[in-house]
């Protein structure tokens, strides 16, 4: 049978790299494969998955220095020499083995006031947004975000600036400053501006080149710097 | 984890962003400076291709920029964005390069540019007063 050689990353920050041998197998997942090093070689392996099939984001991690969803991504597509290199996701705090701790990545969701500020009462009329205006067409270019991480894994500046928001967060803040039935687009540009904001990226386009939804975070940070740009000029920042 | 802090649910969140203005104020300054280089970087190197390929000497040039007011303008507003451009990449540099974030960075660049615009207004001067 041929066989994989898989070297996975164990423990926190301060673990190694250990070495597998796992039965190559057509169609195999990346997932398949810690997935089989858990149940037949060593059960103290940590990863999470939930849905294995695209859906909820759980299982990212970094394949051969990429930050890749594993479910969705097959060894064939990744493989060099029979070898693959699993390791946690780059730019978050490792748990432990593949595990991650996303709840620095998930605040910064709030402190860009990721939340719907609905400025609407029970009283008023359903909100009718034409599916062609152009903010609910900027909207629908990020609006597909399952917040996985894989652009805040490979983005350099949240590598160098921790205190960046990041990708996702700033393009959940452009979904929202698109939103017409939202009431907190000022404190909205407020909070995205500046060095820890949409101002500090340096358009490198890592997270657009890697998201696994094809979502372009880059276009939306350009867009949240001219909208910004715009409330400064008239004075409402 | 309660959701004060941390603006779950609509919670006020960890304060406000103290330098959203200011640092908004120096992006746009920065890409306002840079629409202005393009165009001055081009007329520029137009300058020095023309008096090159022309064996201008010292004196040539000399004559021609000597009482030029449009000379001095253009060379002026030049200056000045440069004066405003550069400082404030350098200032970008010192944060993410350098960790430099204290108060101290800001007068560093203050200073830069004003030395920037200083130097850059005496050169213009004079060219523009050159003896004969």
């Amino acid at each position: 049978m041929k066989m994989l050689h898989v070297s996975v990353w164990r423990g926190g920050a301060g673990g190694e790299y250990r070495s597998y041998e796992v039965p190559r197998q057509e169609s195999q997942s990346v997932l398949d494969v810690v997935t089989y090093i858990q149940r037949n070689i060593d059960p103290t392996l940590s990863y999470r998955f939930a849905c294995r099939v695209g859906m909820c984001g759980a299982c990212a991690m970094t394949v051969n220095g990429v930050a890749r969803w594993t479910c969705r991504t097959h060894v064939a597509k990744v493989v060099k020499d029979d070898a693959i290199q699993i390791a946690p996701l780059a730019n978050f705090p490792v748990v432990k083995d593949l595990v991650t701790d996303m709840r620095e990545f998930f605040d910064k969701w709030a402190r860009a006031r990721g939340q719907f500020v609905p400025c609407a009462t029970r009283r008023d009329a359903f909100a009718q947004v034409a599916a062609d205006s152009p903010g609910r067409v900027a909207a629908n270019a990020g609006i597909e975000c399952i917040g996985c991480g894989v652009c805040y894994a490979s983005c350099d500046v949240v590598s160098w600036n921790p205190d960046y928001l990041g990708p996702a967060a700033l393009n959940r803040a452009w979904t929202l400053v698109n939103d017409v039935r939202d009431g907190a687009r000022r404190e909205r540009l407020a909070a995205v501006a500046g060095d820890a904001g949409c101002h500090a990226c340096h358009t490198h386009l890592s997270c657009s080149e890697r998201c696994p939804k094809d979502i372009t975070p880059t276009a939306s940070i350009a867009g949240l710097k001219r909208a910004v740009a715009v409330a400064a000029l008239k004075g409402e920042l | 984890m309660s959701s004060a802090g941390h603006g779950y649910a609509g919670a006020p969140l960890a304060g406000p962003n103290p330098g959203a203005r200011s640092e908004t104020w120096l992006w746009i300054a920065q890409r306002a400076s840079a629409a202005l280089l393009g165009l001055c970087v081009l007329v520029h190197l137009v300058t020095i291709i023309y008096a090159v390929r022309h064996g201008l000497s010292g004196e040539a040039i000399l004559a021609r920029t000597r009482g030029n007011g449009v000379a001095l303008a253009f060379y002026m507003l030049y200056v000045l964005a440069i004066a405003v451009h550069a400082p404030i990449g350098l200032r970008t540099l010192c944060h993410e390069w350098l960790g430099w974030r204290s108060a101290s960075l800001n007068w560093f660049i203050a200073a830069l540019a004003l030395a920037l615009f200083a130097f850059g207004l005496r050169a213009g001067w004079a060219v523009f007063l050159a003896p004969v």
